[in-house]
Protein backbone atom coordinates (compact mmCIF):
# COMPACT_ATOMS: atom_id res chain seq x y z
CA UNK A 1 0.00 0.00 0.00
CA UNK A 2 1.50 3.52 -1.10
CA UNK A 3 0.93 6.27 1.56
CA UNK A 4 1.43 9.54 0.20
CA UNK A 5 1.18 11.62 2.65
CA UNK A 6 0.42 11.86 6.48
CA UNK A 7 -1.21 14.32 8.96
CA UNK A 8 -0.88 13.72 12.51
CA UNK A 9 -4.41 12.10 13.16
CA UNK A 10 -6.19 15.23 14.22
CA UNK A 11 -8.36 13.96 16.65
CA UNK A 12 -11.51 16.38 17.68
CA UNK A 13 -12.70 17.00 21.16
CA UNK A 14 -14.81 14.60 21.29
CA UNK A 15 -13.26 11.92 20.63
CA UNK A 16 -10.37 13.22 22.33
CA UNK A 17 -13.11 13.43 25.55
CA UNK A 18 -14.65 9.88 25.06
CA UNK A 19 -10.99 8.22 24.39
CA UNK A 20 -9.51 9.56 28.01
CA UNK A 21 -13.59 9.07 29.73
CA UNK A 22 -15.02 6.40 27.67
CA UNK A 23 -18.98 5.87 28.71
CA UNK A 24 -20.28 2.64 28.94
CA UNK A 25 -17.03 1.12 29.71
CA UNK A 26 -16.65 -2.46 30.82
CA UNK A 27 -17.97 -6.24 30.60
CA UNK A 28 -22.21 -6.61 31.36
CA UNK A 29 -22.82 -9.71 33.64
CA UNK A 30 -26.21 -9.27 33.14
CA UNK A 31 -26.59 -8.50 28.93
CA UNK A 32 -29.15 -10.43 27.27
CA UNK A 33 -26.57 -10.52 23.79
CA UNK A 34 -23.12 -10.15 23.47
CA UNK A 35 -21.31 -9.53 20.20
CA UNK A 36 -17.89 -9.15 18.62
CA UNK A 37 -16.02 -7.81 15.75
CA UNK A 38 -12.81 -7.50 14.32
CA UNK A 39 -9.72 -9.05 15.61
CA UNK A 40 -6.51 -8.50 17.75
CA UNK A 41 -4.42 -9.46 14.63
CA UNK A 42 -5.73 -6.17 13.02
CA UNK A 43 -5.49 -4.45 15.85
CA UNK A 44 -9.18 -3.48 16.17
CA UNK A 45 -11.80 -5.32 17.75
CA UNK A 46 -15.62 -4.45 19.75
CA UNK A 47 -17.12 -6.58 21.79
CA UNK A 48 -21.09 -5.07 22.97
CA UNK A 49 -22.80 -6.44 25.79
CA UNK A 50 -26.42 -5.38 25.12
CA UNK A 51 -29.70 -5.69 27.57
CA UNK A 52 -32.86 -5.59 25.79
CA UNK A 53 -36.14 -6.19 27.13
CA UNK A 54 -39.36 -7.60 26.17
CA UNK A 55 -40.66 -4.86 24.13
CA UNK A 56 -37.14 -5.09 21.86
CA UNK A 57 -35.69 -2.17 23.73
CA UNK A 58 -32.01 -1.64 24.87
CA UNK A 59 -32.42 -1.00 28.29
CA UNK A 60 -28.22 -0.78 28.77
CA UNK A 61 -25.45 -1.00 26.28
CA UNK A 62 -21.02 -1.18 26.90
CA UNK A 63 -18.51 -2.22 25.39
CA UNK A 64 -15.12 -3.35 25.74
CA UNK A 65 -12.18 -2.15 22.72
CA UNK A 66 -9.21 -2.81 21.76
CA UNK A 67 -7.99 -0.58 19.25
CA UNK A 68 -6.80 3.00 18.85
CA UNK A 69 -8.45 6.34 20.23
CA UNK A 70 -11.14 6.00 17.21
CA UNK A 71 -11.86 2.98 18.35
CA UNK A 72 -12.34 3.68 21.49
CA UNK A 73 -14.68 6.80 20.94
CA UNK A 74 -16.93 5.32 18.32
CA UNK A 75 -17.37 2.24 20.79
CA UNK A 76 -18.63 4.56 23.45
CA UNK A 77 -20.56 6.86 21.43
CA UNK A 78 -22.70 4.13 19.99
CA UNK A 79 -23.45 2.63 23.34
CA UNK A 80 -24.54 5.82 24.45
CA UNK A 81 -26.74 5.88 21.15
CA UNK A 82 -28.57 2.96 21.57
CA UNK A 83 -29.22 3.50 24.99
CA UNK A 84 -33.20 3.11 25.30
CA UNK A 85 -34.07 2.49 21.76
CA UNK A 86 -36.01 -0.27 20.11
CA UNK A 87 -33.79 -2.56 18.13
CA UNK A 88 -35.40 -1.45 15.12
CA UNK A 89 -34.27 1.92 15.46
CA UNK A 90 -30.76 1.20 16.86
CA UNK A 91 -31.04 -0.90 13.67
CA UNK A 92 -30.85 2.40 11.90
CA UNK A 93 -27.76 3.62 12.45
CA UNK A 94 -25.18 3.76 9.93
CA UNK A 95 -21.29 4.22 10.45
CA UNK A 96 -21.51 7.97 9.09
CA UNK A 97 -24.12 8.84 11.77
CA UNK A 98 -21.74 7.38 14.09
CA UNK A 99 -19.16 9.32 12.72
CA UNK A 100 -21.12 12.65 12.95
CA UNK A 101 -21.65 11.80 16.54
CA UNK A 102 -17.95 11.90 17.68
CA UNK A 103 -17.84 15.14 15.56
CA UNK A 104 -16.18 13.69 12.29
CA UNK A 105 -13.53 11.10 12.02
CA UNK A 106 -10.36 11.09 10.09
CA UNK A 107 -10.61 9.47 6.92
CA UNK A 108 -7.91 6.72 8.34
CA UNK A 109 -10.43 5.74 10.91
CA UNK A 110 -13.41 5.69 9.07
CA UNK A 111 -13.13 1.92 9.32
CA UNK A 112 -13.31 1.81 13.29
CA UNK A 113 -16.84 3.52 12.85
CA UNK A 114 -17.86 1.14 10.48
CA UNK A 115 -16.74 -1.98 12.83
CA UNK A 116 -18.62 -0.24 15.83
CA UNK A 117 -21.43 -0.54 13.62
CA UNK A 118 -20.76 -3.91 12.84
CA UNK A 119 -20.65 -5.17 15.73
CA UNK A 120 -23.84 -3.76 16.80
CA UNK A 121 -25.72 -5.23 13.76
CA UNK A 122 -24.10 -8.49 14.61
CA UNK A 123 -25.66 -8.09 17.88
CA UNK A 124 -28.97 -7.34 16.91
CA UNK A 125 -29.09 -10.20 14.96
CA UNK A 126 -27.70 -12.39 17.32
CA UNK A 127 -30.22 -11.20 19.40
CA UNK A 128 -33.25 -12.43 16.92
CA UNK A 129 -31.71 -15.55 16.19
CA UNK A 130 -31.16 -16.70 19.90
CA UNK A 131 -34.96 -15.95 20.69
CA UNK A 132 -35.70 -17.55 17.18
CA UNK A 133 -38.21 -14.97 16.49
CA UNK A 134 -39.27 -13.71 12.73
CA UNK A 135 -38.51 -10.27 12.21
CA UNK A 136 -39.83 -8.17 9.22
CA UNK A 137 -37.88 -5.14 8.95
CA UNK A 138 -34.23 -7.06 9.44
CA UNK A 139 -32.94 -7.73 6.08
CA UNK A 140 -31.22 -11.28 5.19
CA UNK A 141 -28.57 -10.01 3.68
CA UNK A 142 -25.85 -8.80 5.39
CA UNK A 143 -24.89 -4.50 5.76
CA UNK A 144 -22.37 -2.85 4.68
CA UNK A 145 -20.90 -2.32 7.89
CA UNK A 146 -21.23 -6.28 8.81
CA UNK A 147 -19.97 -6.94 5.28
CA UNK A 148 -16.60 -4.67 6.71
CA UNK A 149 -16.21 -6.29 9.68
CA UNK A 150 -16.53 -9.84 8.23
CA UNK A 151 -13.38 -8.81 5.74
CA UNK A 152 -11.20 -7.64 8.13
CA UNK A 153 -11.84 -10.68 10.33
CA UNK A 154 -10.74 -12.62 6.79
CA UNK A 155 -7.86 -10.58 6.81
CA UNK A 156 -6.96 -11.92 10.07
CA UNK A 157 -7.68 -15.08 9.08
CA UNK A 158 -5.23 -15.12 6.04
CA UNK A 159 -2.61 -13.43 8.29
CA UNK A 160 -2.33 -16.11 10.89
CA UNK A 161 -2.39 -18.72 8.47
CA UNK A 162 0.19 -16.63 6.92
CA UNK A 163 2.30 -16.51 10.01
CA UNK A 164 1.86 -19.97 11.05
CA UNK A 165 3.56 -20.96 7.43
CA UNK A 166 6.07 -18.77 7.89
CA UNK A 167 7.06 -20.07 11.64
CA UNK A 168 6.90 -23.79 10.44
CA UNK A 169 9.42 -22.75 7.62
CA UNK B 1 -7.96 20.01 11.29
CA UNK B 2 -5.84 22.69 12.67
CA UNK B 3 -8.21 23.37 14.96
CA UNK B 4 -8.31 19.90 16.35
CA UNK B 5 -4.76 19.69 16.76
CA UNK B 6 -5.07 23.30 18.83
CA UNK B 7 -7.70 21.47 20.88
CA UNK B 8 -5.24 17.99 21.36
CA UNK B 9 -2.28 20.43 22.11
CA UNK B 10 -4.66 22.44 24.76
CA UNK B 11 -5.37 19.15 26.66
CA UNK B 12 -1.54 18.91 27.30
CA UNK B 13 -1.53 22.03 29.22
CA UNK B 14 -0.11 22.00 32.92
CA UNK B 15 2.39 19.19 32.23
CA UNK B 16 4.71 19.14 35.15
CA UNK B 17 7.29 16.76 33.60
CA UNK B 18 8.09 16.26 29.91
CA UNK B 19 9.97 13.42 28.28
CA UNK B 20 11.09 13.05 24.80
CA UNK B 21 11.93 9.67 24.00
CA UNK B 22 11.23 9.48 20.29
CA UNK B 23 14.73 9.81 18.52
CA UNK B 24 13.98 7.44 15.93
CA UNK B 25 11.35 10.04 14.41
CA UNK B 26 12.79 13.26 14.76
CA UNK B 27 15.10 14.52 17.69
CA UNK B 28 15.50 18.04 19.63
CA UNK B 29 18.35 20.11 18.58
CA UNK B 30 20.40 20.83 21.93
CA UNK B 31 21.20 24.73 22.56
CA UNK B 32 25.14 23.58 21.68
CA UNK B 33 24.49 23.16 18.00
CA UNK B 34 22.58 25.40 17.28
CA UNK B 35 24.47 28.28 19.01
CA UNK B 36 27.29 26.48 16.45
CA UNK B 37 25.13 26.83 13.58
CA UNK B 38 24.00 30.06 14.42
CA UNK B 39 26.81 32.14 12.86
CA UNK B 40 26.40 30.72 9.35
CA UNK B 41 23.50 32.25 8.76
CA UNK B 42 24.00 35.98 8.55
CA UNK B 43 27.67 36.39 10.53
CA UNK B 44 30.11 34.47 8.16
CA UNK B 45 30.52 31.99 5.65
CA UNK B 46 26.67 32.12 4.38
CA UNK B 47 28.21 32.58 0.59
CA UNK B 48 28.36 30.03 -2.03
CA UNK B 49 31.17 27.70 -1.39
CA UNK B 50 32.22 27.28 -5.28
CA UNK B 51 32.58 30.95 -6.12
CA UNK B 52 34.93 33.50 -5.76
CA UNK B 53 34.61 35.91 -3.02
CA UNK B 54 35.51 35.91 0.73
CA UNK B 55 31.62 34.34 2.26
CA UNK B 56 32.02 31.90 -0.09
CA UNK B 57 35.54 30.96 0.78
CA UNK B 58 34.93 30.65 4.04
CA UNK B 59 31.68 28.46 3.09
CA UNK B 60 34.01 26.15 1.23
CA UNK B 61 36.86 26.23 4.39
CA UNK B 62 33.83 25.27 7.13
CA UNK B 63 32.31 22.70 4.89
CA UNK B 64 35.94 21.13 4.35
CA UNK B 65 36.92 21.25 7.63
CA UNK B 66 33.11 19.92 8.78
CA UNK B 67 33.85 16.66 6.22
CA UNK B 68 37.30 16.15 7.37
CA UNK B 69 36.15 15.83 11.10
CA UNK B 70 33.12 13.49 10.24
CA UNK B 71 35.69 11.31 7.77
CA UNK B 72 38.02 11.09 10.94
CA UNK B 73 34.81 10.23 12.66
CA UNK B 74 34.76 7.00 10.30
CA UNK B 75 38.12 6.31 10.43
CA UNK B 76 39.17 8.21 7.57
CA UNK B 77 41.65 10.61 6.90
CA UNK B 78 39.82 11.24 3.34
CA UNK B 79 37.37 14.25 2.99
CA UNK B 80 36.35 13.42 0.00
CA UNK B 81 34.75 10.04 1.25
CA UNK B 82 31.57 12.46 2.79
CA UNK B 83 29.12 13.14 0.82
CA UNK B 84 26.77 15.69 2.33
CA UNK B 85 23.14 15.41 1.60
CA UNK B 86 19.65 16.20 3.24
CA UNK B 87 19.57 13.24 5.24
CA UNK B 88 19.20 9.73 5.96
CA UNK B 89 16.40 8.98 3.67
CA UNK B 90 18.68 11.07 0.43
CA UNK B 91 21.92 9.20 1.49
CA UNK B 92 20.27 5.49 1.32
CA UNK B 93 18.66 6.84 -2.07
CA UNK B 94 21.85 7.90 -2.99
CA UNK B 95 23.78 4.41 -2.35
CA UNK B 96 20.87 1.82 -3.63
CA UNK B 97 20.53 4.20 -7.03
CA UNK B 98 23.58 5.42 -7.32
CA UNK B 99 25.13 1.97 -7.15
CA UNK B 100 22.43 0.41 -9.80
CA UNK B 101 23.00 3.22 -12.36
CA UNK B 102 26.87 2.74 -12.18
CA UNK B 103 26.72 -0.83 -12.35
CA UNK B 104 23.52 -1.83 -14.14
CA UNK B 105 26.04 -3.64 -16.77
CA UNK B 106 27.29 -5.95 -13.99
CA UNK B 107 24.43 -7.15 -12.56
CA UNK B 108 20.30 -6.96 -11.81
CA UNK B 109 20.57 -8.29 -8.11
CA UNK B 110 20.86 -6.65 -5.05
CA UNK B 111 20.38 -7.91 -1.38
CA UNK B 112 19.16 -6.52 2.12
CA UNK B 113 17.58 -7.85 4.93
CA UNK B 114 13.96 -8.02 6.22
CA UNK B 115 14.32 -5.31 8.45
CA UNK B 116 15.92 -2.42 6.72
CA UNK B 117 14.68 0.45 7.11
CA UNK B 118 11.29 2.04 5.08
CA UNK B 119 13.71 4.19 2.39
CA UNK B 120 15.65 1.01 1.93
CA UNK B 121 12.60 -1.15 1.28
CA UNK B 122 10.93 1.15 -0.86
CA UNK B 123 13.98 1.70 -3.35
CA UNK B 124 14.67 -1.65 -3.60
CA UNK B 125 10.70 -1.49 -4.43
CA UNK B 126 11.09 1.39 -6.96
CA UNK B 127 14.11 -0.90 -8.40
CA UNK B 128 12.02 -3.32 -9.79
CA UNK B 129 10.99 -1.19 -12.21
CA UNK B 130 13.77 -0.87 -14.05
CA UNK B 131 14.53 -5.06 -13.56
CA UNK B 132 16.37 -5.07 -10.35
CA UNK B 133 15.09 -8.16 -8.25
CA UNK B 134 16.24 -7.87 -4.41
CA UNK B 135 16.81 -10.59 -2.07
CA UNK B 136 15.29 -10.09 1.67
CA UNK B 137 17.60 -12.27 3.95
CA UNK B 138 15.40 -13.12 7.22
CA UNK B 139 16.51 -12.84 10.79
CA UNK B 140 16.65 -14.57 14.37
CA UNK B 141 13.96 -13.68 16.95
CA UNK B 142 16.73 -10.42 18.39
CA UNK B 143 17.09 -9.65 14.66
CA UNK B 144 20.08 -10.90 13.91
CA UNK B 145 20.39 -11.59 10.06
CA UNK B 146 21.39 -14.96 9.08
CA UNK B 147 24.64 -15.08 7.73
CA UNK B 148 24.39 -18.45 5.72
CA UNK B 149 21.21 -17.37 3.71
CA UNK B 150 22.83 -14.08 2.68
CA UNK B 151 26.06 -16.26 1.65
CA UNK B 152 23.24 -18.25 -0.26
CA UNK B 153 22.05 -15.25 -1.51
CA UNK B 154 24.95 -13.04 -3.02
CA UNK B 155 26.39 -14.14 -6.09
CA UNK B 156 28.30 -12.49 -8.88
CA UNK B 157 25.37 -11.09 -10.24
CA UNK B 158 25.00 -8.93 -7.24
CA UNK B 159 25.60 -5.35 -7.84
CA UNK B 160 24.83 -4.18 -3.80
CA UNK B 161 24.23 -5.71 -0.29
CA UNK B 162 22.40 -3.31 2.11
CA UNK B 163 22.28 -3.78 5.92
CA UNK B 164 22.21 -1.51 8.78
CA UNK B 165 25.17 -1.51 10.62
CA UNK B 166 22.01 -1.02 13.99
CA UNK B 167 18.65 -1.60 13.53
CA UNK B 168 16.85 1.18 13.76
CA UNK B 169 13.68 -0.08 15.38
CA UNK B 170 15.03 -2.96 17.85
CA UNK B 171 18.72 -1.60 18.33
CA UNK B 172 20.36 -5.19 17.30
CA UNK B 173 23.68 -4.59 16.54
CA UNK B 174 24.49 -6.29 13.38
CA UNK B 175 27.56 -8.47 12.56
CA UNK B 176 28.39 -6.47 9.43
CA UNK B 177 32.10 -7.46 9.46
CA UNK B 178 31.26 -10.87 9.16
CA UNK B 179 28.63 -10.10 6.51
CA UNK B 180 30.79 -8.13 4.65
CA UNK B 181 33.66 -10.91 4.66
CA UNK B 182 30.98 -13.30 3.35
CA UNK B 183 30.01 -11.40 0.40
CA UNK B 184 32.96 -9.83 -1.15
CA UNK B 185 34.42 -13.56 -1.09
CA UNK B 186 31.68 -14.81 -3.09
CA UNK B 187 31.56 -11.52 -5.10
CA UNK B 188 34.86 -9.08 -4.71
CA UNK B 189 33.04 -6.69 -7.09
CA UNK B 190 29.48 -6.28 -5.06
CA UNK B 191 29.56 -3.17 -3.34
CA UNK B 192 28.47 -3.07 -0.12
CA UNK B 193 26.30 -0.66 1.90
CA UNK B 194 25.71 -0.27 5.44
CA UNK B 195 22.91 2.46 6.94
CA UNK B 196 25.05 3.47 9.87
CA UNK B 197 22.12 5.92 11.14
CA UNK B 198 21.74 4.13 14.30
CA UNK B 199 25.50 3.29 14.85
CA UNK B 200 27.05 6.13 14.43
CA UNK B 201 28.01 8.06 17.75
CA UNK B 202 26.41 4.88 19.48
CA UNK B 203 28.56 2.46 19.24
CA UNK B 204 32.19 1.96 17.81
CA UNK B 205 31.86 2.40 13.95
CA UNK B 206 34.96 1.96 11.60
CA UNK B 207 33.78 2.45 8.35
CA UNK B 208 37.20 2.22 6.51
CA UNK B 209 38.84 -0.24 9.28
CA UNK B 210 35.49 -2.34 8.06
CA UNK B 211 36.56 -1.30 4.40
CA UNK B 212 33.03 -0.74 3.84
CA UNK B 213 31.98 0.67 0.06
CA UNK B 214 29.61 2.99 1.35
CA UNK B 215 27.66 4.15 4.94
CA UNK B 216 24.59 6.66 5.42
CA UNK B 217 25.11 9.56 8.54
CA UNK B 218 22.24 10.69 9.47
CA UNK B 219 22.02 14.08 11.46
CA UNK B 220 19.42 14.30 13.88
CA UNK B 221 20.06 10.69 15.14
CA UNK B 222 22.75 11.75 16.90
CA UNK B 223 20.98 15.37 18.15
CA UNK B 224 22.47 17.59 15.17
CA UNK B 225 19.57 19.01 13.35
CA UNK B 226 16.88 17.21 10.81
CA UNK B 227 17.41 18.30 6.90
CA UNK B 228 21.03 17.16 6.57
CA UNK B 229 23.03 13.80 6.63
CA UNK B 230 25.83 12.03 4.65
CA UNK B 231 26.68 9.27 2.48
CA UNK B 232 30.26 7.95 3.19
CA UNK B 233 31.72 6.69 -0.14
CA UNK B 234 34.92 5.17 0.40
CA UNK B 235 37.77 6.14 -1.79
CA UNK B 236 38.02 4.52 -5.18
CA UNK B 237 34.40 3.29 -5.21
CA UNK B 238 32.35 4.67 -8.00
CA UNK B 239 28.68 5.19 -8.25
CA UNK B 240 26.65 7.77 -9.98
CA UNK B 241 24.65 10.67 -9.18
CA UNK B 242 21.01 10.45 -8.86
CA UNK B 243 20.11 14.29 -9.28
CA UNK B 244 21.17 16.96 -11.36
CA UNK B 245 21.91 20.55 -11.46
CA UNK B 246 24.08 23.07 -9.98
CA UNK B 247 27.68 21.67 -9.32
CA UNK B 248 28.78 22.14 -6.04
CA UNK B 249 31.56 21.18 -4.32
CA UNK B 250 29.60 17.70 -3.10
CA UNK B 251 30.70 15.37 -5.79
CA UNK B 252 27.38 13.26 -5.47
CA UNK B 253 24.82 15.90 -4.75
CA UNK B 254 24.41 18.78 -6.49
CA UNK B 255 22.74 21.94 -5.10
CA UNK B 256 23.70 24.73 -2.67
CA UNK B 257 25.17 23.14 0.12
CA UNK B 258 23.28 24.27 3.80
CA UNK B 259 26.34 25.46 5.36
CA UNK B 260 24.42 25.77 9.05
CA UNK B 261 23.08 22.22 8.54
CA UNK B 262 27.08 21.02 7.97
CA UNK B 263 27.96 22.74 10.96
CA UNK B 264 25.30 21.33 13.07
CA UNK B 265 25.92 17.68 12.02
CA UNK B 266 29.46 18.39 12.43
CA UNK B 267 29.11 20.15 16.52
CA UNK B 268 26.62 17.51 17.05
CA UNK B 269 29.29 15.01 15.69
CA UNK B 270 31.81 16.10 18.02
CA UNK B 271 29.63 16.18 20.91
CA UNK B 272 28.53 12.34 20.42
CA UNK B 273 32.12 11.61 20.48
CA UNK B 274 34.10 13.79 22.59
CA UNK B 275 33.12 12.03 25.52
CA UNK B 276 32.22 8.64 23.73
CA UNK B 277 32.60 6.40 26.29
CA UNK B 278 30.79 8.53 28.96
CA UNK B 279 28.17 9.21 26.93
CA UNK B 280 27.56 5.78 25.92
CA UNK B 281 27.51 4.59 29.39
CA UNK B 282 24.92 6.94 30.36
CA UNK B 283 22.73 6.29 27.69
CA UNK B 284 23.27 2.55 28.77
CA UNK B 285 22.53 3.47 32.37
CA UNK B 286 19.06 5.08 31.63
CA UNK B 287 18.34 2.60 28.80
CA UNK B 288 18.62 -0.86 31.08
CA UNK B 289 16.55 1.24 34.25
CA UNK B 290 13.69 1.65 31.82
CA UNK B 291 13.61 -1.59 30.46
CA UNK B 292 13.74 -3.37 34.18
CA UNK B 293 11.85 -1.03 35.13
CA UNK B 294 9.05 -2.12 32.82
CA UNK B 295 9.90 -5.74 32.46
CA UNK B 296 9.63 -6.59 36.51
CA UNK B 297 7.05 -3.82 37.01
CA UNK B 298 4.52 -4.81 34.16
CA UNK B 299 2.70 -8.36 33.72
CA UNK B 300 3.12 -9.52 30.04
CA UNK B 301 5.59 -7.27 28.22
CA UNK B 302 7.83 -8.50 26.17
CA UNK B 303 11.07 -6.89 24.83
CA UNK B 304 11.86 -6.63 21.75
CA UNK B 305 15.33 -7.24 20.06
CA UNK B 306 18.44 -8.67 21.90
CA UNK B 307 18.60 -8.71 25.42
CA UNK B 308 22.56 -8.48 25.82
CA UNK B 309 25.61 -6.56 24.72
CA UNK B 310 24.55 -6.73 20.82
CA UNK B 311 22.14 -3.91 21.88
CA UNK B 312 22.75 -0.48 20.49
CA UNK B 313 23.15 1.78 24.32
CA UNK B 314 19.95 3.96 23.69
CA UNK B 315 17.20 1.29 22.29
CA UNK B 316 14.26 0.06 24.44
CA UNK B 317 11.56 -1.35 22.60
CA UNK B 318 9.15 -3.30 24.37
CA UNK B 319 5.39 -4.67 23.63
CA UNK B 320 2.79 -4.52 26.30
CA UNK B 321 0.28 -7.44 25.12
CA UNK B 322 -3.49 -6.40 25.28
CA UNK B 323 -2.59 -2.65 24.80
CA UNK B 324 -2.91 -1.17 21.20
CA UNK B 325 0.20 1.13 20.57
CA UNK B 326 -1.49 3.76 19.09
CA UNK B 327 -4.07 4.34 22.25
CA UNK B 328 -0.72 3.92 24.44
CA UNK B 329 0.86 6.87 22.56
CA UNK B 330 -1.82 9.28 23.16
CA UNK B 331 -2.07 7.88 26.56
CA UNK B 332 1.40 8.75 27.48
CA UNK B 333 1.41 11.67 25.60
CA UNK B 334 -1.09 13.46 27.70
CA UNK B 335 1.20 12.88 30.60
CA UNK B 336 4.31 14.26 28.95
CA UNK B 337 6.01 11.11 27.70
CA UNK B 338 6.76 10.98 23.79
CA UNK B 339 7.37 7.92 22.45
CA UNK B 340 6.24 5.79 18.98
CA UNK B 341 4.91 2.36 18.30
CA UNK B 342 5.16 -0.63 15.85
CA UNK B 343 1.48 -0.66 15.74
CA UNK B 344 -0.50 -0.98 12.30
CA UNK B 345 -2.42 2.31 13.84
CA UNK B 346 0.31 5.02 13.97
CA UNK B 347 1.77 3.71 10.70
CA UNK B 348 -1.24 4.15 9.08
CA UNK B 349 -1.03 0.96 7.00
CA UNK B 350 -3.06 -2.38 7.72
CA UNK B 351 0.26 -4.42 9.00
CA UNK B 352 2.72 -3.32 11.75
CA UNK B 353 6.17 -3.14 11.73
CA UNK B 354 8.22 -5.12 9.51
CA UNK B 355 10.58 -5.75 11.97
CA UNK B 356 8.27 -6.50 14.00
CA UNK B 357 6.88 -9.00 12.06
CA UNK B 358 9.83 -10.29 10.63
CA UNK B 359 11.60 -11.48 14.29
CA UNK B 360 8.44 -13.43 14.75
CA UNK B 361 6.26 -11.50 17.11
CA UNK B 362 2.53 -12.24 16.28
CA UNK B 363 0.42 -8.59 15.43
CA UNK B 364 -0.73 -8.15 18.60
CA UNK B 365 1.98 -8.47 20.46
CA UNK B 366 3.75 -6.02 17.47
CA UNK B 367 0.99 -3.67 17.74
CA UNK B 368 1.68 -3.29 21.44
CA UNK B 369 5.18 -2.83 20.96
CA UNK B 370 6.64 1.00 21.92
CA UNK B 371 9.64 2.25 20.77
CA UNK B 372 12.15 4.63 22.92
CA UNK B 373 15.71 5.82 22.39
CA UNK B 374 17.33 7.86 25.11
CA UNK B 375 20.01 10.49 24.68
CA UNK B 376 23.07 11.58 26.61
CA UNK B 377 20.48 14.74 27.92
CA UNK B 378 18.00 12.60 29.75
CA UNK B 379 18.32 12.09 33.61
CA UNK B 380 17.78 9.87 35.95
CA UNK B 381 14.58 11.95 36.80
CA UNK B 382 13.24 11.50 33.51
CA UNK B 383 13.59 7.89 33.77
CA UNK B 384 11.74 7.71 37.07
CA UNK B 385 9.14 9.92 35.47
CA UNK B 386 8.56 7.82 32.54
CA UNK B 387 8.55 4.45 34.70
CA UNK B 388 5.94 6.54 37.07
CA UNK B 389 3.85 7.06 34.05
CA UNK B 390 3.39 4.01 31.83
CA UNK B 391 2.11 1.13 34.29
CA UNK B 392 -0.62 3.74 34.97
CA UNK B 393 -1.23 4.19 31.18
CA UNK B 394 -0.87 0.76 30.50
CA UNK B 395 -3.52 -0.19 33.22
CA UNK B 396 -5.89 2.28 31.80
CA UNK B 397 -5.67 1.30 28.33
CA UNK B 398 -5.99 -2.28 29.43
CA UNK B 399 -9.13 -2.02 31.48
CA UNK B 400 -10.61 -0.07 28.15
CA UNK B 401 -9.59 -3.85 26.34
CA UNK B 402 -10.92 -5.59 29.40
CA UNK B 403 -11.46 -9.30 28.17
CA UNK B 404 -11.90 -8.60 24.26
CA UNK B 405 -9.26 -10.06 22.18
CA UNK B 406 -7.93 -12.17 24.90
Amino acid sequence: MIVLSRSPLPYNPKILELFRNPKNLGKMEDATVTAIAGNPLCGDMITFYLKINEQDIIEKASFESYGCAANIATSSVVTEMIKGKELEDAWKITWKGVSEEVGGLPSIKFHCGILAVGALKRAIRTYYKNKNAFTAWLPNELTFEEKQALEEEELAKVLSKKMKTEEEK
Amino acid sequence: MINNVKELLRAHEGLKHEVYLDIENASITPKEVVDAMLPYYAKRAYGNPTLTHKPGWEAFEVIMESAQKIAKFLGSETLEDINFTPGETEANNLALMGTTLSMKDKGKKLVISEIEPISILQITEMLKRFGFTTTKIPVDSEGFINLEKLKDAVDKETVLVSLSAVNHEIGTIEPIKEALGIVKDKSPQTLFHTDASDAYGKIPFNARELNLDMATLSSYKILGPRGIGALYVKEGVQIDRILEGQIGTQRLWPGIENTPLIVGLTKASELAFERFEENVAHMRRLRDRLIDGIMTGLQDVRLNGSNGDNRAPDNANISFLRCEGEALTIELSLSGVYVSSGSACTRRLLQPSHVMVAIGRKFDEAHGSILMKVTRYHTEEDINYVLEVIPKAVERIRGIVGSTGV
